[in-house]
């Protein structure tokens, strides 16, 4: 064989080992991944398989429809707890929202240090604890409404639906406001322009073109901001006191919620009762958790549907 | 409206050539135009009359600043932070970089059609009425007017007359940019400023909107940035020819195509580089 023939074969089993390395460390990796990710998904299911298997039995029609029953624990319910929670939900809307989205709008707008201070702050406020939060809501919504109140002498006084939305709401800033930004950010430069160069001014091409274009990621945003407060219970521990009826009173003899009185959530009543003695509570615990996680399950839910109808939109 | 002949600084000599050979008056007039972004020196001393109802195409390698000129136009540099203009640029006679100068006001008197088409996230009649919507009109017969007017002026009428529910998205490419065409002239602007409206279109597209280019030169001045010669000499009856950010020479289109009097322009119009 003359070295012009021999010369390839060579270069080509030099290669392979080479390619078998490769290919070994593509497969290592991989597997890894493949690994990392399944475990991921492992735990999600062992939680829930787990509080299924606990709180399904004990799941009932009651739970929706009924308050809690302190003569027969075993067969009240926890109404008042997902009123409250969806009381709750509004009230930190009103203050997350506004906040959140015209925060974010003003940093993409603005581009200035300020701008990038915002930014940062924001971040810094994302990571503070929510126990410490709702320290602060009490100090600063607690205290002031009782003593507004001249009621100090009466443990629950200042401890209300305001208390609790604004501990909520302050958490939900920072999502809406990074998700409201990151959003406007994908929005093509391009459509800016044609607006600007058709005469808009700078707010009107923001509302009329630039949010429109992006609403369903800013839906996305903030059913997800809604499903992590939904959750949280360390700022409630500080600001809502919990209630065992529905805290509504009336108005032209439509009942309303009452926002300054203390009010119950379905975070603070699964604490309550699996700190109970009572094992009726007990239960009642692991089925309120199965109908948390049920309703932050559907906002995820809701927010994916969201994100999707825009794309198709855009196609 | 100014004519040149009568208007021309003597002390540039470019424009005692352009208004030589150029007839019809001055819609724009540009003189010792200096641009930057930051430090980066993008146009210098750039003179040049913009005649009144013509095609004016400007050419020139990437980078060399024609699309950065044709924004100055209309003010569009001014979304860019630390940007700078030296000189002075004025429409039928107005500074366009006078301080009480409304930004607004001007883009409404000088439209632009971008590279891509930008329609908006809505149908097809919201995308031409939202331009008359913003200076506050309402009235939606009159909107209904403009719509089948400059759809009609845009050479788009009949393939969209049935759908104008529809989304602009559902339109081709070259549908879309003569929609975008279109949406300008509904805020009726005096000058169109086009910065390379056929590059992502097909040759079919593209020809539409230069026959559209040819109507429209009658009621508006068009100014159109291209990296088509063929174009530029098909449509534009004056040409800028553009390099390192000087204009290197300006004059009627048949000329500069035909008899460059400038060495770097005969190399770019004749493939040597570019």
């Amino acid at each position: 064989m003359s070295t012009t023939l021999s010369s390839p074969p060579n270069l080509l089993a030099k290669s392979t080992g080479n390619v078998a390395g490769r290919k070994l460390k593509n497969i290592v990796m991989l597997t890894l991944c493949i690994v990392a990710a399944g475990l991921a998904i492992l735990v999600l299911g062992l939680v829930l398989f787990f509080l299924l298997s606990k709180g399904f039995s004990s799941l009932h029609i009651r739970l929706f429809t009924q308050l809690p029953d302190n003569i027969d624990t075993s067969k009240g319910g926890m109404a008042q707890s997902i009123f409250g929670t969806l009381v709750l939900l509004g009230v930190s809307s009103s203050i997350g929202l506004p906040f959140g989205i015209l925060g974010g709008i003003y940093q993409i707008e603005a581009r200035g240090r300020f701008a990038s201070l915002v930014r940062f702050f924001t971040d810094v406020l994302n990571g503070i604890p929510s126990i410490v939060i709702g320290i602060f809501a009490y100090a600063a919504v607690v205290v002031p409404l009782a003593a507004k109140a001249a009621l100090e002498h009466k443990p629950t006084a200042g401890f209300s639906a305001y208390a609790g939305g604004f501990a909520l709401g302050i958490l939900m800033i920072p999502t809406v406001m990074r998700t409201t930004e990151e959003i406007l950010r994908l929005v093509p430069f391009s459509l800016r322009e044609a607006s600007l160069g058709l005469g808009a001014t700078r707010w009107r091409t923001m509302w009329s073109v630039v949010l429109p274009a992006a609403r369903g990621g800013i839906i996305t945003g903030v059913m997800l901001a809604l499903a992590r407060i939904a959750g949280e219970t360390a700022p409630l521990l500080f600001t809502i006191f919990g209630n065992q009826l529905f805290a509504t009173h009336k108005v032209a003899g439509v009942s309303v919620p009452t926002l300054t009185a203390p009010i119950d959530a379905l975070p603070l009543r699964i604490y309550n009762y699996s700190q109970d003695v009572d094992p009726n509570h007990n239960a009642q615990a692991w089925a309120g958790a199965v109908v948390l996680i049920t309703l932050i399950l559907v906002l995820s839910i809701a927010a994916r549907f969201a994100t999707r109808g825009n794309m198709q939109e855009e196609k | 409206m100014a004519d040149v002949t009568t208007q021309k600084p003597t002390s540039l000599q470019d424009l005692a050539r352009a208004q030589t050979s150029a007839p019809t008056a001055a819609k724009i007039l540009v003189e010792n135009v200096d641009f930057y972004y930051s430090a980066f020196h993008a146009l210098k001393s750039i003179n040049m009359v913009i005649p009144d109802r013509q095609v004016t195409a400007l050419i020139g390698p990437s980078g060399c600043g024609k699309s950065t000129f044709l924004r100055t136009l209309n003010r569009m540099n001014d979304l860019i932070d630390g940007t700078r203009l030296t000189g002075k640029i004025t429409l039928d006679g107005e500074d366009l970089y006078d301080k009480r100068v409304d930004v607004v006001d001007l883009r409404k008197r000088v439209g632009m059609v971008f590279q891509k088409p930008n329609p908006f996230p809505m149908s097809i009649y919201d995308n031409i009425a939202y331009g008359p919507r913003i200076h506050g009109l309402t009235n939606r017969k009159k909107l209904n007017e403009i719509v089948e007017r400059t759809l009609r002026g845009s050479a788009l009428w009949e393939e969209v007359k049935d759908k104008l529910k529809a989304s602009a998205f559902a339109l081709s490419g070259g549908q879309q940019q003569r929609l975008c065409i279109a949406r300008t002239l509904a805020v009726e602007p005096e000058v169109i400023l086009m910065d390379e409206p056929c590059s992502a279109l097909d040759p079919n597209s593209t020809f539409r909107i230069e026959q559209l280019m040819e109507d429209l030169k009658k009621d508006y001045t068009i100014v159109i940035v291209t990296h088509n010669m063929q174009q530029a000499a098909r449509v534009s009856q004056r040409t800028g020819f553009f390099l390192r950010g000087e204009m290197k020479e300006f004059g009627d289109t048949d000329q500069i195509f035909t008899s460059p009097k400038q060495k770097d322009t005969e190399d770019y119009v004749s493939g040597k580089f570019g």
